[in-house]
Order: C-alpha cells, then sequence, then structure tokens
C-alpha cells in the first residue's frame, strides 16, 4: 500500500495539534466511553435530567440519571423480561426450549460449576443472588458492545455499588453460616492473644481487598477493552487517510470479538469469586459433611 | 471514568436490589423449582426404567424356564409313549402269534375230528350200501364166480380208505 510519508507526516502533526489545544475527533471518540448527561441514539440526543445533589452524612449523592444509570435500567428490564418468559416457558412443559433452555442452561451452570463446588448444598439459598449478579453483569457488559450502548460496568461506581453488595453477602452469609462469635474470632486468625493488635487489622484489611478487588477487575477489563477499541479507531483520525484505516478496522472487529469473549468472562469472574469468598466464610465441615452425607 | 460518584453507587446498589427482589420470586424461584422437579422426574423415570428392566428380565428368565421345562417334559412324554407303542407292538404281536398257533392247532384238530367222524360215517354207510347191494347181488347170482369176486374188491376198496 502506497502512502506519500509527507502527507501522513502532516496529518499526523496537525492532529496532534488539535488534540493539544484539547479537541478534534480523538476527544469525541473518548467522550463515547465516559459517564454523560446525554444519550446518543441514532439521529438523535436526549438530553438526561439533572436532579439537583443532596448531601447525608458528608457525602453528596448526585442523583442524576446519567448514560450509565439508563443502559443499567435497560440491562436490569431485559433481565427481566427474559428472566421471568424463561420462567414461565419452563414452567409451562418439562423439556426446556428456545429462551427457556438458554437460561436453564445458564441456571444450571452456575449451581454445578459455581455454587455447589464452591460452598456446598448450604450455598443454593444464595443462588437468585448469584444469578442476578452474574446476569445483570453479563447483560450491563453485552450492551457496551450494542452500537450506540454503553456498559454499564465501565464505570467504576456501578462496579463498585456489586463490590458492596457482594461485600454485604459475604459477611451475612459467613455471620449466618458460623453466627457471629465465631465470625468476630475469625477475625484474630486465629492466632496468640499477643498477635491480636497485628492480626485483626489485616484481617479486616482483607475483608475489604477482596470486593475492591472484584470491583477493580471488572471496571478495568471492561473500560480496557473500550479504551483498546477507542485507540485502534483513533488511529484512523490521527492518520486522516483512507488506506491506513483499513488495518484498524480489521482489529477492531477482531477485538470486538474478544470484548464478547470477556463480557462473559468477567461476569462469570466476579459471580465465581462472589460465591468463593462467601464459602471461605462458611464452615467446612458443613461442606464435606454436605456434599459426602447421604 | 474514575471519579466518585456515590449517587452512582446508590443507583447501582437501589437498581440490584430492586432486580433481585423481583426476580427472585418471579423467576429465580420457579426456575430452580422446575429444574429441581425436572431432574427429580428423570431420576424417578431412570429408576422406574430400570425398575422396568429388571423386571422383564426376570420374567424373560422365567419364560425361559418354564419353556425349557415344558419342551423337556414333551420330550420325555414322546420318549414314554413310542416305549409303551413299542412294547404294545410286540405284545400285540406276540400275542396274535400265539392266537395264531392256538387256532392253527384247533383248526387241526377239528378237521381231523371232522375227517375221523366222515370216515366213520362213510364206512358205516358203505357197509350199509355194500350189505344191501351184497343182499341184492345175493338175491340173482351170487354164485358167479366173477361177480363174488367184484363185491370183495369194492368192499375191500371202500374200507381201506
Amino acid at each position: 500500500m502506497f502512502v506519500p510519508v509527507t502527507e501522513t507526516t502532516e496529518a499526523v502533526a496537525d492532529s496532534l495539534h488539535q488534540a493539544a489545544h484539547g479537541g478534534g475527533d480523538f476527544a469525541q471518540l473518548i467522550h463515547h466511553v465516559q459517564d454523560s448527561h446525554e444519550l446518543e441514539l441514532p439521529f438523535l440526543t436526549i438530553d438526561l435530567p439533572h436532579l439537583p445533589p443532596f448531601t447525608v452524612a458528608g457525602i453528596t449523592f448526585d442523583m442524576s440519571i446519567t448514560k450509565h444509570v439508563v443502559f443499567l435500567w435497560v440491562a436490569a428490564v431485559v433481565l427481566c423480561v427474559i428472566a421471568v418468559t424463561a420462567a414461565r416457558q419452563n414452567a409451562r412443559r418439562d423439556a426446556p426450549h428456545g429462551l427457556g433452555n438458554l437460561v436453564d442452561a445458564m441456571i444450571m451452570f452456575l449451581r454445578d460449576e459455581v455454587v455447589l463446588p464452591n460452598m456446598g448444598k448450604n450455598g443454593l439459598q444464595y443462588m437468585p443472588y448469584l444469578l442476578t449478579t452474574f446476569s445483570l453483569i453479563l447483560l450491563m457488559n453485552l450492551f457496551g458492545l450494542v452500537p450506540f450502548g454503553a456498559s454499564a460496568t465501565g464505570n467504576v461506581n456501578v462496579t463498585a455499588g456489586l463490590a458492596i453488595i457482594a461485600f454485604v453477602m459475604i459477611q451475612a452469609s459467613s455471620i449466618k453460616a458460623q453466627g457471629v462469635k465465631h465470625y468476630l474470632a475469625h477475625l484474630t486468625g486465629g492466632v496468640h492473644w499477643g498477635l491480636w493488635i497485628i492480626m485483626i487489622p489485616i484481617e479486616i484489611l482483607g475483608l475489604f481487598t477482596k470486593p475492591f478487588a472484584l470491583c477493580i477487575r471488572l471496571f478495568a477489563n471492561m473500560i480496557g477493552g473500550h479504551l483498546v477499541l477507542v485507540s485502534l479507531i483513533g488511529l484512523i483520525f490521527i492518520f486522516k487517510n483512507y488506506f491506513i484505516a483499513v488495518a484498524p478496522a480489521g482489529f477492531v472487529v477482531a477485538i470486538n470479538f474478544l470484548e464478547l469473549f470477556v463480557a462473559v468472562l468477567q461476569a462469570y469472574i466476579f459471580t465465581m469469586l462472589t460465591s468463593l469468598f462467601m464459602g471461605l466464610g462458611m464452615p467446612a465441615e458443613t461442606h464435606s459433611a454436605e456434599s459426602h452425607g447421604h | 471514568m474514575l471519579e466518585l460518584n456515590p449517587g452512582l453507587i446508590l443507583w447501582t446498589i437501589v437498581t440490584f436490589v430492586i432486580v433481585l427482589m423481583i426476580l427472585r420470586w418471579t423467576a429465580w424461584k420457579p426456575l430452580l423449582a422446575a429444574m429441581a422437579a425436572r431432574e427429580e422426574k428423570i431420576r424417578a423415570s431412570l429408576d422406574q426404567a430400570e425398575h422396568a428392566r429388571q423386571q422383564a428380565e426376570a420374567l424373560l428368565e422365567q419364560h425361559r424356564k418354564q419353556v425349557a421345562a415344558a419342551e423337556d417334559q414333551a420330550q420325555r412324554i414322546i420318549m414314554e409313549g413310542r416305549a409303551m407303542a413299542e412294547r404294545l407292538k410286540t405284545e400285540i404281536l406276540e400275542k396274535a402269534e400265539s392266537a395264531r398257533q392256538h387256532m392253527i392247532l384247533l383248526a387241526k384238530e377239528e378237521i381231523r375230528r371232522e375227517k375221523d367222524a366222515a370216515l366213520l360215517q362213510l364206512r358205516s354207510e358203505v357197509a350199509d350200501l355194500a350189505i344191501g347191494a351184497a343182499g341184492k347181488i345175493l338175491d340173482k347170482n351170487l354164485d358167479t364166480p366173477a361177480q363174488r369176486s367184484l363185491a370183495d374188491a369194492a368192499i375191500r376198496e371202500i374200507t381201506k380208505g
């Protein structure tokens, strides 16, 4: 492919000049990944309402409906429709078919490959929570791949919210399984009381690092894929050349497929690790007694 | 992207909890229940099929045994029948043979007796005839030596037999 070198250099220099002065096409690209107060649809842009922020206990909550809130809700509504339809279908017939079969396969996978190995039969009571986590994250991830869509999980606040729920569920399941006394005793790490002053802060820190890792992992994976796409498409705008555009376009298609995989994988990893952490807080003997019993 | 926005965190938590509450009762519980019911049904069906198979196998075995026993019995009956027939045949043949012999003997006896009786009767009748004839001849010309010898010869002839 023959491209005049001088022209390309000039184009790149021009692009960099524009970018340095805060503007240009690239800035518009990155805008699509970020949260915003407007919803972009084909041929029209909807301005989303600003709500007055309020302050509780020194924290200011801005409950404005942003783009990511909208896609959080879209995912939630789609999930409700799919799950309820599947439930109705499966209640009607013996052998699941179509949508019911898809949801059924997902539930069976989560139950047999995630919940039972990590938490034992005792963990089956947390199936609704883990199913909601998995499917909601999966749908939010996938909406980032839909044209004009956005992935709410590419926003650290959304993943933080999910991680806070996971934190609560991990502690609650642990306390429920072994009682408050054993739960608190576990925080000492089972060492001599003289070491408690070191041990207790470490254990308490450990409680928070797990959900924190969940939050950052999901967010970073989702935003990472999008940033790669933005960078590849950005190359086209930097070079301003149709011939060079072919290569990034091909890469973008490949990365899109990778993102599709990552969307499923990260939803699985979030759910699997939550289930694992919940299982860690459950006494081991309940596991073995349940799984080896009968 | 990275700026903290407590409002969005709150929205996420609220949305998640609402979705969880809705789906817990309308979707996940029925789906899990349907799945458990289906698994139970499949297990029951498999158990039932296994049970039925075992039953059928036992039945087949029983039938096989019965058929074998029946065949045995049939074979034995045939053999017995054959032996009996053989025995009867020889018996009947023997009986018939002895009866024949007996009848032949009786017939011979009868024949002999009849012959003797007939001879006796004939003799007496011939004697009577001869005497009659002789009387008649005597009345006429008994003196003729030729006639005389003729009568003698006749009498002899008759008595001899």
